[in-house]
C-alpha cells in the first residue's frame, strides 16, 4: 500500500520535472517571440511603407514635399498643400486644447470637490471614447451649419479685417475640422495632465501655501513648473493624434486641395487625403502617392512620440553625475530613486 | 501710543492676489463645464436623432438592396462589425497577454524597455496608416477580406491589451509569486497558476477597453474591407463585410433625410455599445485596482 502511493509520488514527481525542465524556457521562448513580434509589426510597417512609396519616390522624389498639384487626370502628384492643411488644422486645435485641458485637469485635482471629482473625470474621459466616425458625424450635421450661421459671421464682423476671417461661410472647413479636433484632444491631454497633477508631492504644494501664497501663484510657482515636462509630453501626444486623425477631418474638411489665408476655406490633410480616396485610386502611381503620404504621417508621428517619450522620462536623461549624486543622497535617506 | 491693529480684512495687493487667484478658478471652472456641455451637446444630438429612426427592423433586417435608403435595416453591419472585432481581439488578446507577460515578469530590464517603446510608438501610429500598412500587405495582392480588417484593429489592439495587462501584473504583490517559488514552484507554474489569475480581472477590462476602441474605428477599414457594402447578407470573414462604421460614414454623405436618419441611428447603437462598455470596463478596473491595492 504505502510503496504504491510512493511510487506513484515518484512518477509524478518525474513528470513534473520534466514539465518544468521544458516548461521554464518553453514560456521564455513563447513570450519573447510575442514581444518580438510586436516589435517586428513596427519594423515591417515601415519597410511596407517605403516600398509602397517607391513608385511615387522615384517619380517625384522629395519634390512631392514642395509640390501643391493633386491631380489624378494628369498624374501630377504633390503634398504641400496637405502638409499646409494637417499642420494649420492640428497646430490651431492643440493651441486651442492645451490651455483648455490644463484648466480643466486643475479644476479636477484642485478645485472640484472629492466627490465630483470621480465622476467629472469620467465624463471627460468619455468625451475621449466616441468614436470619431460619430463626431464627424455630429460635425457634418450640427456643428457644421451653426459654425456656418453663429460664428462664422461673427468673427468676419468683428475681427474681418484681418485675411484669415475673410471669404465665404461655410459649414465645412479649416474652422469646423479645428473644432472637432479641439474636442477629440482636449480630453487626452486633460486626463494626462490630470495623472501628472495628482503625483506633485502635496509637500510642495502645502509648502507654496503655507509660505503664503494664493492657490493660484501656488499653480504658477509649484504645480505647473513640476509638471511640465509631462505635459509637454501630454501636449505632444495629443498633437500626435490631431495630425493622424483621418475620418473626422475627412468629414468635415471639404476635401480641397489648395493653400489659403481664410480660416474659412475648405481645406484637406494627409489623413484625410488617404481615407477620402480608397475608393477612387485609378493608376499605380496614385496608389502610391497615397502610401508616400502614409509615410509622411508615420515619419511624424515617430518624431512626435518619441519625442513625448523621451519628456516622458526625466529621469533618464539627467546628467550622469547628478543622477548618481542623487541616488546617494535618498539611499542615505532610505529611499530608492527608482 | 496707539495699539498697532491687525485686521484680518485683506487689503491691497493682498486682495488684488486673491482676486486673481478666484478669477483663475473661475476658468478653470468654465473650462470642466465646456468640456462637459460639449459631451452632453454631442450624446443628445446622436440620441435624439438617432432614438426616433430606431425600430425592430433596423436591427433584424438587412439593408434593402439598390439605392432605396428609406427600407431595411443594419442586421449584417453589426454581424459584420462583430465578426471584424471578433477576429480582431482573439487574435490581440494572447498576443498582448504574452507580450505583457514578458515585459514584467521575464525580460531583462532593457528588453523590457524596447518591447515598451515599440508598443507605445505602435500606439502612436494614426490608424489610418496602419490601415494602409495592411492594404499593401495583404490587399493589393488577395483583395478585400474582413479578415485584412480584422489585422489592421488587432494591430491597433495588441498595444493596449498589452499595456493594460502589463499595468495589472505589476500590481499583483510579489510576495505571492515569492510565496510560490519558495514552495519549489516552478516558474511557468507561478506564472498560469498565480500571476495571472490575479490579474485576470485586469486583463478582462483592458481587453474590453480595447474592443470599444476597435468597435469605432473607420479609417483603417476603408481599403481593407469597404466592398462590404455591395454585400447585403454576409458573414464570412473571408469576404469583405459591412461594418457599423462605414454604414455611418456613407450615408452621412448623403443628402436624403432617410439616409441621414439612418447614418444617427446606427452612431447612436454604437456610441451607446462604447460608451456602455468603456464605462463598465472603467469602473471595472476602479474596483479591481482597489482590491489588489488594498
Amino acid at each position: 500500500m504505502e510503496s504504491s502511493h510512493g511510487d506513484k509520488g515518484a512518477v509524478f514527481e518525474r513528470t513534473r520535472g520534466r514539465f518544468d525542465r521544458i516548461g521554464d524556457p518553453a514560456l521564455k521562448a513563447i513570450t519573447f517571440s510575442a514581444a518580438a513580434l510586436a516589435v517586428t509589426i513596427l519594423g515591417l510597417i515601415a519597410y511596407e511603407l517605403v516600398r509602397g512609396s517607391r513608385l511615387a519616390f522615384d517619380r517625384f522624389g522629395l519634390g512631392f514635399l514642395t509640390s501643391q498639384t493633386w491631380d489624378a487626370i494628369h498624374n501630377q502628384f504633390g503634398a504641400l498643400s496637405l502638409i499646409f492643411g494637417t499642420a494649420v488644422t492640428a497646430i490651431l486645435a492643440i493651441a486651442i486644447a492645451t490651455p483648455l485641458a490644463i484648466a480643466i485637469a486643475l479644476f479636477l485635482t484642485e478645485l472640484a470637490p472629492k466627490p465630483v471629482r470621480a465622476l467629472l473625470g469620467a465624463l471627460v474621459e468619455m468625451l475621449a471614447a466616441i468614436p470619431s466616425v460619430i463626431l464627424g458625424l455630429w460635425g457634418i450635421l450640427v456643428l457644421g451649419p451653426f459654425v456656418q450661421n453663429q460664428i462664422e459671421p461673427f468673427l468676419s464682423s468683428t475681427l474681418g479685417f484681418l485675411p484669415f476671417f475673410r471669404g465665404q461661410h461655410s459649414g465645412t472647413g479649416i474652422l469646423t475640422a479645428i473644432l472637432i479636433l479641439t474636442i477629440m484632444v482636449v480630453p487626452i491631454v486633460a486626463s494626462v495632465t490630470r495623472e501628472l497633477f495628482t503625483t506633485v508631492p502635496s509637500e510642495l504644494r502645502e509648502g507654496a501655501l503655507a509660505l503664503g501664497a494664493t492657490r493660484w501663484e501656488m499653480v504658477r510657482g509649484v504645480l505647473l513648473p513640476a509638471a511640465r515636462p509631462g505635459i509637454l509630453a501630454a501636449v505632444a501626444l495629443g498633437f500626435g493624434r490631431a495630425v493622424g486623425e483621418a475620418m473626422a477631418v475627412l468629414m468635415v474638411s471639404g476635401s480641397t486641395i489648395g493653400i489659403h489665408l481664410s480660416l474659412f476655406s475648405h481645406t484637406d490633410t494627409l489623413a484625410a487625403r488617404i481615407a477620402g480616396q480608397y475608393n477612387g485610386s485609378g493608376t499605380n502611381l496614385q496608389t502610391s502617392s497615397l502610401v508616400y503620404l502614409a509615410t509622411i504621417l508615420l515619419v511624424i508621428s515617430l518624431a512626435v512620440n518619441i519625442g513625448a517619450q523621451l519628456l516622458i522620462r526625466p529621469i533618464d536623461r539627467r546628467p550622469r553625475g547628478r543622477r548618481i549624486a542623487l541616488d546617494r543622497a535618498l539611499e542615505t535617506q532610505g529611499m530608492s530613486a527608482d | 501710543m496707539p495699539e498697532p491693529v491687525f485686521s484680518l480684512r485683506t487689503s491691497g495687493r493682498l486682495r488684488r492676489r486673491q482676486l486673481v487667484s478666484r478669477m483663475m478658478g473661475a476658468l478653470a471652472f468654465g473650462a470642466a463645464l465646456l468640456a462637459v456641455a460639449v459631451l452632453a451637446i454631442v450624446v443628445v444630438s446622436v440620441a435624439s436623432r438617432g432614438a426616433s429612426a430606431l425600430s425592430l427592423d433596423f436591427f433584424t433586417k438587412s439593408q434593402a438592396q439598390g439605392f432605396n435608403p428609406s427600407g431595411g435595416g443594419i442586421l449584417f453591419a453589426i454581424v459584420g462589425s462583430g465578426v471584424i472585432v471578433g477576429i480582431a481581439t482573439l487574435m490581440a488578446l494572447p498576443l498582448g497577454v504574452l507580450v505583457a507577460i514578458y515585459v514584467s515578469e521575464l525580460a531583462p530590464p532593457r528588453l523590457a524597455r524596447v518591447a515598451r517603446l515599440a508598443l507605445d510608438i505602435t500606439n502612436g501610429i494614426p490608424t489610418i496608416v496602419i490601415g494602409i500598412f495592411v492594404f499593401t500587405l495583404i490587399v493589393v495582392a488577395h483583395g478585400q477580406s474582413a479578415l485584412a480588417g480584422s489585422l489592421a484593429l488587432a494591430i491597433i489592439m495588441v498595444p493596449l491589451i498589452a499595456r493594460a495587462t502589463e499595468e495589472v501584473l505589476l500590481l499583483v504583490p510579489s510576495a505571492q509569486r515569492e510565496a510560490s517559488l519558495a514552495l519549489g514552484v516552478s516558474r511557468w507554474r507561478t506564472t498560469f497558476s498565480v500571476v495571472v489569475p490575479s490579474a485576470m480581472g485586469g486583463v478582462l477590462t483592458g481587453t474590453t477597453l480595447a474592443i470599444a476602441r476597435a468597435a469605432g474605428e473607420t479609417a483603417p477599414l476603408l481599403f481593407l474591407t469597404s466592398l462590404g457594402a455591395n454585400s447585403y447578407a454576409d458573414a464570412n470573414p473571408l469576404h469583405p463585410l459591412q461594418s457599423m462604421t462605414y454604414v455611418i460614414f456613407t450615408y452621412s454623405d448623403l443628402s436624403d433625410p432617410a439616409s441621414q436618419a439612418k447614418a444617427w441611428a446606427t452612431a447612436f447603437t454604437l456610441m451607446c455599445f462604447v460608451l456602455v462598455t468603456s464605462l463598465a470596463a472603467k469602473l471595472a478596473m476602479a474596483r479591481y485596482r482597489k482590491k489588489l491595492g488594498g
